[in-house]
């Protein structure tokens, strides 16, 4: 018996047919949908005069462009609002499920996915959206697509795609004091650029991703996109099972048990090949944070920005990001004023982002010159920060919480960072303008956001803890 | 069917004898607004066809009547630059069904083969032959034969044959795009789905 891979494994039982000289014909078990990228596809279908194949396989909600205060009130915005009326409209007309604004179970799509058991192991996972990687933290091929995409899989639940190569990353020991996944994964880009992992999908190996949460997987997988590769996997194990046992899209009785009996088969044999293997160590990550205007550019806390030769990013655009930031080689990072903290999106927007948040805000006040926006990723997440007492803290502290939405990550609602001003932000992209035109973005985990937010100034959370 | 079959043309065809014919030469970024498939032949070319005024440029090559007919020929790395799919949308809807070159760039071709447009690439030699047969004549035909895979200049007889991926071969035979071709497979996913555990 050939020795094969979890992508292996996941992929070769979704292919429905594999085309000679061609791509595979591969079968989505979970399609989810959001008002952005659906519109223009549900009016191809149309056209074509052919419906949604498997309904019933299709996820729908409202995140990229809702506003996270006064939710009860009629969206300002006329064209969020066609969007919004226009995924309505379709998720009625084909019966698929939609928990649109307003709905308990409304968020970020790739916070609800998980939390309500629709994204399992052993699947095949895709959106219009390209941060949908972040399911393969449960051992799922989850990748994002376009809107002919998204078209192409409504109407026949299958998309053509050729097989990527195998990267496998291995990170061992463990993680310091202070040090969060979403520092591992800011160093992994770090290390490689943001195209590194081009033409691969990635699998996450070794002690540091054993010994992380499910909800740390996420946020690691999410950034896979960030170094270019197809997606990110971290085989599934106790500590996925222990998570979806009892959500309510998780098999039940018998299904379940045998649903958990396949997904002990799916890790990586011993001595499969894989196309690259990188290999770091938990000693070598301290907590990070980005000052250019691309996730590979970052480094360090502690550490001071690079000359441009020992960047791998070209000469010229390197200086024309750090021109953009307002940074200069060999400045220091630690101490850099703040305007703008915010803590939220589909890389940090969980119950335990929020818990490590109030770890270090606790006790202490917002700082006057920061303005701070705290976006659950999800009406369930909200609920458990007001369970948890969290939300008491947070308002003791000077914070407020707002409501579930992607928010400032890319700012298409109101929720945009001003020209010029620095934004310290647990989302996943510092690209020029993505937080709006002109915003300063600095990428870090919600332990750097909360030193951030309660000094004013870039500040290693390790002092405050 | 999201296109007309394609099996032979036989065509005159239209001379481009220019290398790099980028996707902002073929459509400008200004029309890429419009929210429907049709119209986008009448600015096939736009700033090289009309003045700011609106009047045609006489030099232009699609302004000339002499010139006509299903095939453009073009000189090597057509269709460079963007992803945009509305170049291949403005070349087939102006009435080519066929681009011959000595070299397409990668995304203009996947555009082109998944709307109907076939994109022949042929030696830089046979390119040549091509554009001295329309000089000599510029009612002189091609005939490119999809089945057979082979081009033909057929004042003079020669021929040359032109490499293409089996599947989109196959779609481009029956007026198939990627979706077509999926739903021709219903039936298989349908028993796929029921096979699935989950």
């Amino acid at each position: 018996m050939q020795a094969t891979t979890l992508f292996d494994k996941v992929w070769d039982a979704h292919v429905v047919q594999h085309i000679p000289d061609g791509p595979d014909v591969l079968f989505i078990d979970r399609h989810f949908i959001h008002e952005v990228t659906s519109p223009v596809a549900f009016l191809g279908l149309e056209s074509r005069g052919i419906g949604v194949m498997f309904p019933q396989r299709t996820f729908a909600t409202a995140d990229h462009n809702t506003p996270t205060i006064n939710q009860h009130l009629p969206v300002a915005d006329a064209l969020s609002a066609n969007q919004l009326k226009a995924l309505e409209d379709n998720t009625t007309k084909y019966g698929i499920s939609h928990w649109g604004l307003g709905h308990h179970k409304n968020g970020i799509v790739h916070v609800i996915g998980p939390e309500n058991g629709i994204t399992l192991p052993g699947m095949t996972i895709v959106c219009g959206d390209s941060h949908t990687s972040t399911h393969g933290a449960f051992g799922a091929i989850a990748f994002g697509i376009g809107t002919s995409e998204v078209e192409m899989v409504l109407a026949s639940q299958c998309i053509m795609q050729p097989k990527a190569k195998k990267m496998r990353i291995t990170v061992n020991g463990t993680l310091g004091k202070g040090v969060l996944p979403k520092d591992v994964i800011l160093y992994i880009i770090a290390q490689i650029s943001a195209s590194g992992a081009t033409g691969y999908f990635v699998e996450y190996a070794g002690e540091v991703f054993e010994n992380m949460s499910m909800e740390g997987r996420m946020t690691v997988c999410n950034m896979s996109i960030e170094m270019g590769a197809r997606g990110g996997m971290i085989a599934p194990d106790e500590k996925t099972i222990a998570y979806l046992a009892g959500r309510e899209y998780s098999p039940k009785g018998e299904a379940w048990d045998q649903a958990v009996a396949y997904w002990n088969t799916l890790k990586t044999d011993e001595g499969a090949i894989f196309d690259k293997e990188l290999v770091y160590h938990a000693d070598q990550i301290e907590p990070q944070i980005t000052y250019g205007t691309n996730p590979g550019l970052g480094t360090g806390i502690s550490k001071s920005i690079p000359v441009s030769s020992a960047v791998l990013d070209g000469e010229a655009s390197y200086k024309k990001s750090l021109e953009y930031m307002g940074f200069a080689e060999n400045q220091s990072i630690l101490g850099k004023q703040v305007d703008y903290v915010f803590i939220g999106s589909c890389t940090n927007g969980r119950i335990e982002d929020f818990r490590a948040f109030a770890s270090i805000i606790k006790g202490r006040k917002k700082a006057q010159n920061v303005t701070a926006w705290i976006v659950p990723g999800s009406h369930i997440v909200e609920k458990q920060i007001k369970e948890e007492g969290i939300y008491d803290i947070l308002t003791d502290a000077g914070f407020e919480l707002r409501q579930p939405g992607c928010s400032a990550c890319l700012a298409m609602n109101d929720d945009k960072i001003p020209a010029g001003k620095y934004a310290v932000s647990t989302s996943n992209r510092n690209f020029e303008g993505r937080q709006g035109p002109g915003s300063r973005t600095l990428l870090a985990s919600p332990l750097v956001a909360a030193a951030a937010a309660v000094t004013g100034v870039v500040t290693d959370p390790r002092d405050l803890l | 069917m999201a296109y007309d079959p394609f099996q032979i043309v036989q065509s005159s065809a239209v001379p481009l004898p220019l290398e790099n014919v980028d996707t902002d030469q073929i459509i400008p970024a200004r029309f890429l607004k419009a929210t429907k498939r049709e119209g986008f032949g009448d600015n096939l070319f736009r700033d090289w066809r009309y003045a700011h005024d609106g009047s045609p440029k006489p030099d232009f090559v699609l302004n000339n009547p002499i010139y006509s007919g299903k095939i453009l020929v073009a000189g090597r790395n057509f269709g460079s630059g963007s992803s945009r799919e509305h170049a291949a949308w403005a070349i087939y809807d102006y009435g080519f069904r066929c681009v011959i070159s000595s070299f397409f760039a990668d995304i203009f071709k996947n555009n082109s083969l998944n709307i109907g447009i076939l994109p022949v690439t042929v030696s830089p030699e046979f390119l040549d032959q091509i554009f001295q047969a329309i000089e000599a004549d510029p009612k002189s035909e091609i005939k490119v034969d999809l089945p057979a895979q082979t081009v033909t200049i057929l004042a003079t007889g020669q021929t040359e044959s032109f490499a293409i991926n089996g599947y989109k071969k196959n779609n481009m035979l029956n007026g198939f795009d990627d979706i077509d071709y999926l739903h021709s497979l219903e039936s298989d996913i349908r028993a796929f789905e029921k096979e699935r555990i989950f």
